[in-house]
């Protein structure tokens, strides 16, 4: 059901865990739909020096989470916002279409960061003007 | 990794070699279509049906003409409660059951819903066990049905049958019970029990796919289930599976040959691997009775974490089980049996059913602890969940 690449980053997940002191963390979803997203920032002079990410959920629920991480490490805070589920989709070379909402969680999980970094920071991130965190809770359980 | 262990034995069972070999002749030797009864290709056929329908009737105590032939469990169940709804609407159009049986008897009672019958579920307490007096308290004047399954196939909650049975008599009313999961694990005793209609399925015990049964007590008021032929005494039309029919019996047979030595040692393999998971994993629940359940069935939430995951990891071990998890099932709710019992989603998401059989050994069951033990370690380090408290506040989302 899953591809290779969604096996290979359940398996192996890359940036999995906690950090200290991050400049922007950022956690959707809830227990009650089954699955959980938390990541945190790392940010240098605009820069995604570091992330990490903590899931509680599925096989695509990780690896979807391990994939978003992958895709904005190293990335500027705008090349980052614009990562969308899309992209996770097709660098883990698909999701069956009932776990398509994991790769919206991933999305979110990353904007959801990036808000709390702009909160934190003060800085205008361009795409998040009107980003409202509560939103996260209506998006993903379905 | 070589090792292969099939712990999902509640999903279905490995047909033995005994059956396979009792079957074989059926195909291409005794192909005679049973009611053919003037020469004797067909003879045979219609003696081997009937030698399964004594097998399968003596195993419950019922008599051979109170045994028809289906194709399963869902089969069983729909014509069991479409049956006597039908029958008996000038009497009533009431059925209770519970909140906790199989789909096949849930969607069938809200199918019946859309003709005018209306369904009482009963709850259950956290085992997953009916009350008696809250099931007095539902029957009505108009109650023509109540359907109660013997024992649950994801908790493994056995019901208190005979003291049901006793409430149905007492008030007249019909009773089934879908024993699919029951049968060969514990004493069927359809007279003992006050039983009328009971569902069964081969596949559960070593049979094969695609046959199943229905005790009907002699005098129950119930429709025929397929118009046709004359087969079945008429109830059941349709030229009868020989070949399944005969597993079927074999299966039986031997269920009640081995039972006792199967069930003690079932249930010492069981308790080895609920003691092993309890003794080596911390915050974790088991689903279902302690005592009043299957002894193949083995039911744990693994909080903070999640059941497809489980399973991912598992397999990747050799080790098939299941989960009641909304991610394996496609729905948006982990298992309505789970949350029925009263467990919050967040924890119903990280159940896992193990299921045994006699092919399974002591080593077998040590290694699925320790593999457990990992794997339930692993995935919690990366869940973002790490106490109650996190889960209490997702669940008031």
């Amino acid at each position: 059901m899953y591809t290779e690449t969604v096996m290979d980053h359940f398996r192996n997940p890359r940036n999995v865990g906690s950090m200290e002191n991050a400049d922007g963390v950022g956690q959707v979803g809830n227990p009650k739909c089954g699955d959980i997203m938390k990541i945190y920032l790392k940010i240098n002079d605009d820069i995604i020096e570091d992330v990490k990410f903590e899931t509680f959920g599925c096989g695509s629920a990780i690896a979807s989470s391990s994939m978003a991480t992958e895709l904005i490490k190293g990335k500027s805070i705008d090349e980052a916002v614009e990562l969308s589920n899309k992209a996770v989709i097709e660098a883990l070379g698909g999701l069956p279409p009932v776990k398509v909402h994991c790769s919206v969680l991933a999305e979110q999980a990353v904007k959801s960061a990036l808000f709390d970094y702009s909160q934190k920071t003060g800085k205008v991130i361009k795409g998040l003007e009107d980003y409202k965190p509560e939103d996260d809770e209506d998006i993903h359980c379905h | 990794m070589s090792k292969k262990l099939y712990l999902d034995n509640a999903a279905t069972t490995r047909v033995k070699k005994e059956v396979i070999e009792e079957m074989r002749q059926y195909f291409d030797e005794y192909y005679g279509n049973p009611s053919s009864s003037l020469y004797e290709l067909g003879r045979k056929s219609k003696e081997a049906i009937e030698n399964a329908r004594k097998q399968v009737a003596d195993f419950l105590n019922a008599d051979e003409k109170e045994l028809y032939f289906t194709a399963g469990g869902s089969e069983s169940d729909n014509w069991a409660v479409k049956g006597v709804a039908f029958a008996n609407k000038n009497k009533g159009n009431h059925i209770i059951t519970t909140k906790i049986e199989h789909h096949a008897i849930l969607h069938t009672c809200e199918y019946l819903e859309k003709f005018g019958f209306e369904t009482t579920y009963l709850d259950v307490d956290k085992y997953g066990m009916i009350d008696l007096e809250k099931l007095k308290e539902a029957i009505r004047p108009e109650t023509i049905l109540i359907s109660i399954m013997y024992a649950n196939n994801e908790i493994g909650t056995i019901q208190p049958i005979e003291q049901i049975g006793e409430i149905a008599q007492e008030h007249g009313i019909i009773f089934h019970t879908d024993a699919v999961q029951a049968l060969g694990s514990v004493k069927i005793d359809v007279k003992k029990q006050h039983i009328d209609l009971l569902s069964m399925s081969a596949h559960k015990i070593g049979g094969p796919k695609g046959v199943g049964g229905m005790f009907i007590r002699k005098g129950v008021k119930i429709d025929n289930f397929i118009h046709g032929g004359g087969q079945e005494r008429g109830r059941r039309a349709g030229t009868e599976g020989v070949q399944s029919i005969v597993g079927f019996g074999k299966a039986v047979e031997i269920a009640e040959r081995d039972f006792d030595k199967h069930i003690a040692n079932l249930t010492k393999l069981r308790d080895r691997l609920i003691d092993g998971i309890k003794l080596n994993i911390s915050e974790v629940v088991l689903n279902g009775h302690p005592t009043m359940r299957l002894p193949n069935n083995v039911n744990f939430s693994y909080k903070y974490v999640e059941g497809e995951s489980i399973l991912l990891l598992l397999d990747m071990e050799g080790i098939s089980a299941s989960s009641g998890s909304a991610c394996t099932s496609g729905s948006l709710d982990p298992s309505h049996v789970l949350l029925a019992t009263g467990l919050d989603h967040g924890t119903a998401h990280g159940s896992i059913r193990f299921s045994i059989s006699e092919e399974i050994t002591e080593e077998d069951i040590d290694y699925t602890v320790e593999t457990m033990k990992n794997i339930i370690s692993r995935l919690r380090a990366m869940s973002p969940i790490k106490n109650d408290e996190d889960l209490k506040k997702g669940n008031s989302l």
